[in-house]
């Protein structure tokens, strides 16, 4: 049995305060008025040398203003509501990418664990509670991106521009949505999406837990049914709350590769959580029987998801530059304009430096390695989900402060703390899989 | 110049696989073990150096890269500039994404195919190269180890049997 660290307890604990407190901050220097937010952005642009201005004319044309820009006088008090809301979205942008990052990795693990035990995979069962462990964050994940959403809906922030009626009756495009995009229906998905990711990982986990004590396999094969029947569900589900809850925060824009994209993400981040989980527990003396082969085969899907990871996003990319659509390109236009850097820079981390660092198979092998790649992966990907919101949300206004490091500390404290309290609750070596001899003596 | 070696055949990979740890254990020199399929860890029991192909698979999907940069510079850029879907070819840097699958495929495309052949010249394999295979049972189900006899053939015979051979023979190779 596996007993929690004072130590990462701790630290967890003063990650969640610290977040607390810097996303109270962010939350409260936010502007209420149009004046004040006026007078920040103008403070903003003399203490910066005015690196935003040149891009302030563009972001008229981003989410559903496009049909006011052409009313001459209305454009300039629309303009100045527009960039409040901006700035009043940042906390909660800021929010929302860190609590759907790390819900996204529990999700992902979900996926990858539900793949071993559909394939009957041979290799893995070692690192089957490990794997339990991680989702089970998805409960407490997954409550508090539903709460996010509910508080959206309820007008809370203005990051889903579809969800202001007053923005629907101007837009037909949005009317036309309207069938799908409405604040009841989509509360209503995110309900049955998260209700049967939560169900099919607490009944599995009630399988494999009782699979320990039992004298047959019946428990195994039972598991077997559920996760290849979850795996469908997955897919579908998975797609969908991609276009809901990201991509939906550019109503007009539309990919039909989104969900393959946005899943790519969470699958890559979720292995790496279990490598680096896994390197981590070894460390301290658990999980004697993984050995490096164990440890090799993940890295080498952090490798091959990382590289697949940039094969969607490159294919999403290259039709649409190609294309030249004027509704498709404003997306990208947006990103290479006002995200330069988390964007060219997120390419970097999630593709050139694992595909590097990882090639060798010799480096696979080595923990700190694996760990080191791990964390520089985690944040290519903490900033891929913010290049996915934050154009649409705050637009020009982004930054890297305080509220966006406190969501990652809040919910990266939570998330550790999860975790680890998890891993507790059971042996972390399961007993009576029948593959766990060949898990055992895997090498490669 | 024939030199005389000694050939014990199995039939089972795994009788092969401790024959091979216990001639290695005897500080014997394994010329060349000939199976009919691949037997996992066997160059690891044998001894062999780790292999090399990776490091030139790397170098070639380099110079894959390489040549289809260069190549499309000068068809897209430098010969015949075209103006494609409202892109004019003026530089390389403002078209590169599109030719991002080419560059993708001339690197796949170098590393594999000079990966074979670079395999088949280490191998010593070349077309209508007579077969060294010393005995047609080992593409069947049998397997053959071959030492070679510096003026000890008896007990190497001896060691063979030991270590389960169904059959052992002394015979000159042409090398």
């Amino acid at each position: 049995m596996y007993t929690f660290s004072n130590k990462l307890r701790i630290g967890s604990f003063i990650a969640m305060g610290l977040g607390v407190i810097f996303l109270a901050i962010g939350f409260l220097s936010a502007p209420s008025t149009v004046e004040e937010a006026k007078a920040m952005v103008a403070v903003h642009d003399d203490g910066h040398g005015g690196g935003h201005a040149e891009a302030a004319e563009n972001h008229g044309e981003e989410q559903g203003h496009g049909a006011e820009t052409a009313n001459g006088e209305e454009h300039d008090s629309s303009h100045d509501t527009h960039l409040l809301h901006q700035l009043q979205n940042r906390p909660w942008s800021a929010l929302y990418v860190a609590a759907f990052f790390f819900f996204m990795i529990a999700l992902g693990v979900l996926a990858f664990y539900a793949i071993q035990r559909a394939a009957q995979a041979g290799w893995s069962p070692l690192l089957f509670r490990v794997m339990e462990g991680i989702t089970a964050y998805l409960i407490p994940g997954g409550i508090i991106v539903f709460v996010i959403l509910l508080l959206s809906s309820l007008h809370m922030n203005h990051m889903f521009v579809w969800m202001d009626a007053d923005t629907v009756a101007h837009d037909e495009l949005l009317q036309g949505k309207a069938g799908y995009l409405n604040p009841t229906f989509f509360l209503i998905r995110a309900a049955i999406f998260l209700g049967g990711w939560i169900f099919y990982r607490q009944y599995s986990r009630k399988l494999s837990l009782a699979q320990d004590e039992s004298d047959d396999n019946s428990n195994f094969v039972k598991n077997f049914r559920w996760s290849a029947a979850f795996l469908v569900f997955y897919l579908i589900s998975e797609s969908m709350m991609s276009w809901d809850w990201i991509m939906s925060l550019d109503p007009h824009w539309f990919s039909t590769l989104f969900g393959w994209y946005v899943f790519a993400s969470m699958f890559v981040s979720g292995i790496t959580v279990i490598a680096m989980v896994t390197v981590y527990l070894k460390s301290k003396g658990y999980l004697e029987d993984v050995n490096n082969s164990h440890i090799h085969d993940l890295a080498k899907f952090m490798f091959g998801i990382s590289i697949f990871w940039t094969y969607l996003w490159f294919s999403q990319f290259m039709l649409i530059w190609y294309a030249d659509i004027p509704e498709e390109v404003t997306y990208y236009i947006a990103r290479f304009q006002d995200y330069k850097l988390p964007f060219f820079g997120m390419l970097v981390m999630n593709f050139v430096f694992p595909l590097l660092v990882l090639m060798n198979s010799d480096y696979k092998r080595v923990n700190w390695f694996v760990i080191m790649t791990g964390i520089v992966v985690l944040f290519g990907h903490y900033l891929d989900i913010f290049n996915m919101v934050m154009p649409a949300t705050v637009g020009d206004q982004w930054y890297i402060g305080l509220p966006e490091i406190g969501g990652i500390l809040f919910f990266g404290g939570l998330f550790v703390f999860w975790v680890f309290t998890a891993l507790t609750k059971a042996p972390l070596q399961p007993k009576r899989n029948p593959f766990i001899e060949e898990s055992r003596h895997f090498h490669y | 110049m024939a030199s005389k070696v000694i050939q014990a055949l199995y039939n089972d990979d795994d009788v092969l696989m401790h024959a091979v740890k216990k001639v290695r254990a005897e500080h014997h020199h394994i010329e060349e073990v000939y199976t009919p399929f691949p037997v996992h860890g066997l160059d690891k029991a044998m001894g062999l150096a780790d292999t090399r192909i990776a490091i030139t698979s790397f170098l070639y999907g380099c110079l894959g890269l390489t040549v289809a940069i260069v190549m499309m510079n000068y068809i897209m850029i430098e010969d015949w500039p075209q103006d494609i879907g409202g892109k004019p070819s003026f530089t390389y840097l403002d078209n590169m994404p599109a030719f991002v699958p080419i560059m993708f495929e001339l690197t796949v495309f170098f590393a594999a195919h000079l990966m074979v052949i670079t395999f088949y010249l280490r191998s010593k394999m070349w077309p209508f190269k007579k077969a060294e295979n010393p005995d047609k049972r080992t593409t069947d189900d049998h397997f053959l180890m071959e030492l070679g006899v510096h003026d000890n053939e008896n007990e190497l015979a001896d060691l063979l049997w030991e270590t389960g051979a169904v059959e052992v023979k002394v015979t000159e190779k042409e090398s």
